[in-house]
């Protein structure tokens, strides 16, 4: 039973970084109509950017996770100028080869820099016991971390200006652009802010996992199944989303072997698509 | 002479494989034969492929499935119940078109972006049970006992007789693909991929249509599967579903032209040829993939009906030739 929960509270904190992940994925799926295919190399760019802050700079993980996120925000807008702005009206096909190009990009001069050889954070916040269970620190960090950064979202979607434009360019584009809100610049801005989410994500994985270079593909399929669970393009249906797929992970361990947990995912994720397209929490169809 | 013309658009990319296929021949080297079993393997499965993508206008990002699917069925067979080549073959083909029949029915009511991702799902979610059932090798996978090989006269001949099956395979496909583009049916792909409602509202059985042109464009990768891994000798559950591959035979479709016959061929032809050059020169050995995906970009975002298609929009009386 002790067993049980822990598994259950390390899901569950795991959960809320694959969440932000995944509001990154479906913020732009949302606004935009894309699917991110680049979205696993930029979570895998937030963990490398923490090691070589850390290690080369010395600065503190968190702080540098703030730097983290100036990268990220600036790499999504040059990504969406390059790559993204063009293909943006095509058939879905375009978008998700431009974006996929970005990741064979990434990737490609990521492995000539890097190896695809494990690295690890030298870093501990040591343990600490809630009655029975024992949590690692930087993973209660990190949980906190990805609330504080999803209330941020939220302020900024419902209380900003740009949040407001945002809305508005998911909800109808060509209305929006017609009562004067300039899209594209939102457009680039919803992108930066996809990437920055997804590289905020890889640097706290950083803080308490090993990574590799290519380490950012499986939470790319995992941020998609979560987008699935919580509806394409809903944020706050993608925290949940984390959350519950983090706790999947945390019980199926408990009476099956570990290497069925992508099994029960994908199936999951199949069968939401076929039968709840919108989501667990949408609208039925 | 209409009808001359119009037997070129098959001519021109059958002309292509048989120079791949008696390429090696001439040259005599067994580098070469290795090479051209890549190209020729390249263009039976983005052929296949182009069924679905090009003519239906159905993204298949986990398309590799049917090879792994194919693969293991037919190396199943080979390896523990002791089938000859042929037969594991047909078997392999058969079982993709299955699965492809049973999934077409219940995917294929997606749309778009919604279809793309449940493709990947379908490939993950195979990928991941594959490892679990131990039967078939769980996470290890099997091998080929290198006694089988002896029914074909050893190991090089049967590795000769596997190119040839090959080149065999990547001619039948561009028929297919060929038979498939002329015919009432392909015409009707051609509509959904246009408009799927205003097809069904001139007399097309969307629904079915689809089904069947996923089942057509499952068949002959999961013949090529046992076939591969036949060559191979062993086959594991990470080189039988391998998602990024998968994406490598849309770039191919792409980078010739989606939707036409000629351009799965070319395009096979040209990315194995550029991969090739890429992974071989020394400049850019250590950064090929990003190259190829620098390559990927531009043609998406300058040229994105590929070398065939882009010819034919520039040069109008070619449209009758290249089909």
């Amino acid at each position: 039973m002790d067993f049980l929960l822990a598994n259950l509270v390390d899901g569950l904190l795991i959960g809320f970084i694959y969440g932000i992940a995944a509001m990154g994925l479906t913020l732009i799926f949302g606004v935009m109509d894309v699917i991110n295919l680049a979205h696993g190399p930029i979570i895998a760019l937030g963990m490398f950017s923490i090691y070589l802050l850390t290690t080369m700079l010395g600065l503190h993980p968190y702080i540098a996770l703030i730097l983290v996120a100036v990268l990220g925000l600036l790499l999504g807008i040059v990504i969406y100028i390059v790559a993204v702005q063009r293909v943006i009206d095509a058939p879905h096909l375009s978008s998700l080869l431009a974006t996929f190009s970005v990741n064979m990009i990434i990737i490609g001069l990521g492995t000539a820099a890097f190896s695809t050889a494990p690295y690890n954070l030298e870093f501990s916040l040591g343990k600490m016991s809630l009655g029975s269970v024992t949590l690692l620190g930087s993973r209660v960090v990190g949980a906190l971390v990805a609330l504080l950064v999803t209330a941020g979202l939220y302020f900024f979607l419902y209380r900003t200006r740009n949040g407001r434009y945002i809305r508005a360019v998911a909800n109808n584009r060509a209305a929006a652009e017609l009562v004067g809100v300039p899209s594209n610049r939102i457009l680039a801005l919803s992108f930066g802010i996809g990437t920055m989410l997804a590289a905020l994500s890889g640097g706290i994985i950083a803080t308490f996992f090993p990574f590799t270079i290519l380490a950012g593909g499986t939470y790319e399929l995992k941020s998609f199944v979560i987008v699935v669970l919580g509806g394409l393009g809903n944020p706050v249906g993608a925290l949940v989303g984390g959350l519950i797929l983090g706790l999947i992970e945390g019980i199926i361990p408990t009476f099956m072997e570990t290497t069925w947990v992508p099994v029960v995912e994908f199936v999951m994720f199949v069968l939401i698509l076929l039968f709840r397209p919108s989501g667990l929490f949408g609208a039925k169809q | 002479m209409k009808n001359w013309r119009n037997i070129l658009g098959l001519v021109l990319p059958l002309l292509v494989v048989a120079a791949l296929a008696l390429w090696p021949v001439f040259s005599g080297k067994a580098v070469d034969q290795e090479t051209a079993f890549t190209i020729l393997k390249a263009v039976a499965l983005a052929s296949s492929l182009n069924i679905i993508l090009g003519y239906t206008g159905y993204v298949s990002f986990g398309h590799i499935v049917f090879f792994g699917v194919g693969g293991y069925t037919g190396f199943y067979l080979m390896s523990q119940q002791g089938w000859s080549i042929w037969p594991a073959m047909a078997a392999g083909g058969a079982m993709s078109g299955l699965i492809a029949f049973l999934l077409g029915k219940a995917i294929l009511r997606l749309r778009g972006a919604y279809f793309a991702l449940a493709t990947i799902g379908v490939n993950q979610a195979m990928l991941a049970l594959v490892g679990n059932l131990d039967f078939i090798g769980g996470p290890i996978g099997m091998n080929l006992n290198f006694k089988v090989y002896k029914e074909y006269g050893g190991a090089q001949e049967a590795l000769q007789m596997a190119f040839y099956i090959m080149a065999g395979i990547a001619l039948l496909s561009v028929i297919v693909s060929y038979a498939v583009r002329t015919s009432k049916f392909g015409l009707g792909l051609l509509a959904i991929r246009e408009d799927e409602d205003a097809a069904e509202v001139m007399g097309v059985v969307a629904p079915n249509a689809k089904t069947w042109a996923y089942v057509l464009s499952a068949i002959i990768p999961g013949i090529v599967g046992a076939l591969f891994f036949f060559k191979n000798g062993n086959i594991e559950p990470h080189d039988a579903f391998p998602l990024h591959t998968s994406i490598e035979f849309i770039v191919m479709v792409m980078l010739g032209g989606q939707g036409t016959v000629l351009g799965p061929v070319l395009g096979a032809v040209g990315y194995q040829g550029i991969r090739g050059y890429l992974l071989t020169s020394p400049i850019f050995k250590n950064i090929q993939l990003a190259v190829a995906g620098v390559l990927l970009l531009l043609i998406v975002l300058f040229i994105p009906f590929g070398v065939v298609g882009w010819i034919r929009n520039r040069f109008p009386q070619t449209r009758r030739v290249l089909q």
